[in-house]
């Protein structure tokens, strides 16, 4: 297939600018393209934007605190009783969104102060260190807010992932995992995307999509820095080119103080811990007519497999393949029984992103931006090995 | 044995009168109370757990009539955080009565509290923590 570029970013970007961009939500455009062809939606459309809003594990907030007089090279670092890392500098920290607090409960942690710090709200701050001629203090108790302190960015390793699997539990007996609570013999199944609205289903070989994307994070726009871990854009896939499960996946930046509980909020996962929902959308440019081939997928056409969580490995059996559309549709035959769906994922959440997203483009406010370099289009994570050593 | 909650409300006379200790000794009932709330010159009420056979319990609902004290079983239920729920849809998953749903059409969280029978299971399956088990009486939310 020969592809004759319809558009580039920069023209697209010039209709932005002149408020003449044509805009629309990957679940309008699968009704466009069903009504008008792909041919005629390729040249109308500019752009596709997509959202999702699910618990994004690989997420957390780099924080710098400014000096105290006299200064302290901070070592250890607690905001609300939960540790951040410090091994960066003297007053830098990392917060990670899945770290506990000390006092021992699974129903607080780092995404818990990172929805806090958006809030606005004070967080307490206690650092220590041994103390040194340039930094003498060896102790701080205070309090910080986004207001005071000099930056806070989000620098989540891995969101976005395209695709995820769902799970299920074969078991006799209730397991709470990740993925929520798994009722017995396959009582429930969870799902955690946004099926044809979600991000990396719409450029499934990340054509428009690479390192300097802008896109919409937690409630303003960020930018992709990086491939995520375990990035595995080699994992099969369907003809249309989607995977069938959780292949490739972005790491994300972008500046805390500007976004909104809304699209960012501390997650509880029952027995399990704390994990964060994340909220991104991405732009998809209408290039060519292959890109509006992609946007246009439904959830008929996106398949996932539903794993065994309660085989507690890391390579669960499978149970079936589904496609979104039985997903979504509230029940799934599995083992010859009807058996109960739901998402992870917040489907409303998403598309109020999408369609932020889509208001931000067409006002002319959120420009596209043409990836400064690719992302790694074959992977093959490895797995952790154990081994005897030194 | 029949376990219930239940909300007495009894008026000033009776605060010297040891009406647990009755309902202990007399009706052979466990009771654990929950919640006493006692103001001065006013009726003074109680929530308790009542666990006892169908009978006793029966009996006792009579004898705090004739006493005059108000007696009246609670149902216990959930209230949803509307300004907390992501609509994420984990609940509906576990909740075994169909009060939880989400609506197909804009995927929002829809709640029939008429369908809940209090299970409770949808408490913890919720990852923002926006259901709390309360108490209901007559549709008001006594405890949380
Ligand atoms: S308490 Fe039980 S029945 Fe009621 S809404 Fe929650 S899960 Fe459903
Ligand atoms: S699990 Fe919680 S946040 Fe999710 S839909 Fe239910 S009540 Fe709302």
């Amino acid at each position: 297939m020969s592809i004759l570029s319809l558009k580039s970013f920069a023209e697209i970007n010039e209709k932005i600018k002149q408020r003449r961009a044509v805009v629309v939500t990957a679940e309008e455009i699968a009704e466009i393209v069903a009504e008008k062809g792909t041919a005629q939606a390729a040249k109308e459309v500019d752009v596709v934007t997509t959202g999702t809003f699910g618990p994004m594990c690989s997420s957390g907030v780099w924080l710098n605190f400014g000096h105290s007089e006299p200064p302290i090279r901070m070592t250890k670092v607690w905001l609300n009783d939960v540790p951040a890392y410090a091994g960066v500098a003297a007053v830098d920290a990392y917060l990670g969104a899945t770290e506990l607090t000390e006092s021992g409960s699974l129903e607080y942690g780092g995404a818990h102060v990172i929805e806090e710090l958006i809030a606005g709200k004070q967080v307490k701050l206690r650092a220590i260190s041994y103390g040194t001629d340039c930094y003498p203090r060896t102790e701080i108790a205070t309090y910080i807010s986004k207001e005071i302190i000099n930056e806070a960015y989000l620098f989540n390793p891995r969101n976005a992932y395209q695709n995820y699997g769902a799970a299920a539990n074969r078991s006799d007996r209730t397991i709470h995992t990740y993925m929520g609570t798994l009722l017995p013999n396959c009582g429930n199944v969870n799902y955690s995307t946004s099926g044809a609205l979600s991000p990396l289903i719409n450029d499934p070989y990340l054509r428009t999509i690479g390192i300097g994307t802008r896109i919409f994070l937690g409630g303003t726009q960020g930018y992709v820095a990086w491939h995520g871990t375990q990035h595995n854009p080699s994992r099969p896939r369907g003809e249309n080119g989607l995977p069938f499960q959780n292949a490739a996946s972005l790491a994300l930046i972008g500046d805390l103080k500007q976004m909104s509980t809304q699209f960012i909020r501390a997650a509880v996962m029952e027995g399990y811990g704390v994990s964060m929902f994340v909220g991104v959308g991405i732009p998809i440019p209408i290039l060519d007519e292959e890109m509006v081939r992609y946007a246009a997928v439904c959830n008929r056409d996106i398949y996932t497999n539903i794993y065994d969580y309660s085989v507690p490995s890391r390579s669960r059996p499978v149970l079936a393949k589904v496609s979104y559309e039985t997903l979504q549709s509230g029940t799934v035959v599995l083992e010859g029984r009807k058996v109960p769906t739901a998402p992870l994922s917040s489907m409303k959440t998403a598309r109020a992103i999408a369609s932020t997203l889509k208001q931000w483009i067409a006002d002319g406010q959120f420009l596209l931006s043409e990836p400064v370099a690719p992302l790694p289009t074959t992977a093959s994570p490895q797995n952790l090995e154990i081994v005897g050593g030194a | 044995m029949q376990e219930i909650k239940a909300f007495l409300r009894f008026p000033q006379e009776h605060f010297s009168k040891p009406i647990t200790y009755r309902l202990v000794k007399e009706y052979n009932l466990m009771i654990n109370i929950l919640r006493a709330e006692v103001a001065a010159n006013k009726a003074g009420e109680l929530i308790m757990d009542i666990e006892g056979s169908e009978q006793d319990i029966a009996e006792a609902i009579d004898f705090t009539a004739h006493e005059g004290i108000e007696f009246r079983i609670l149902k216990s239920g959930i209230t949803l955080d509307e300004e907390r729920c992501v609509h994420c849809g984990a609940c509906t998953s576990v909740c075994p009565s169909g009060a939880l749903t989400l609506r197909r059409d804009d995927w929002s969280l829809v709640f029939a509290p008429e369908k809940c029978f209090a299970c409770e299971l949808c408490v913890k399956s919720c990852p923002v923590r926006a259901i709390v088990a309360v108490m209901h009486l007559n549709g008001t939310v006594l405890a949380g």
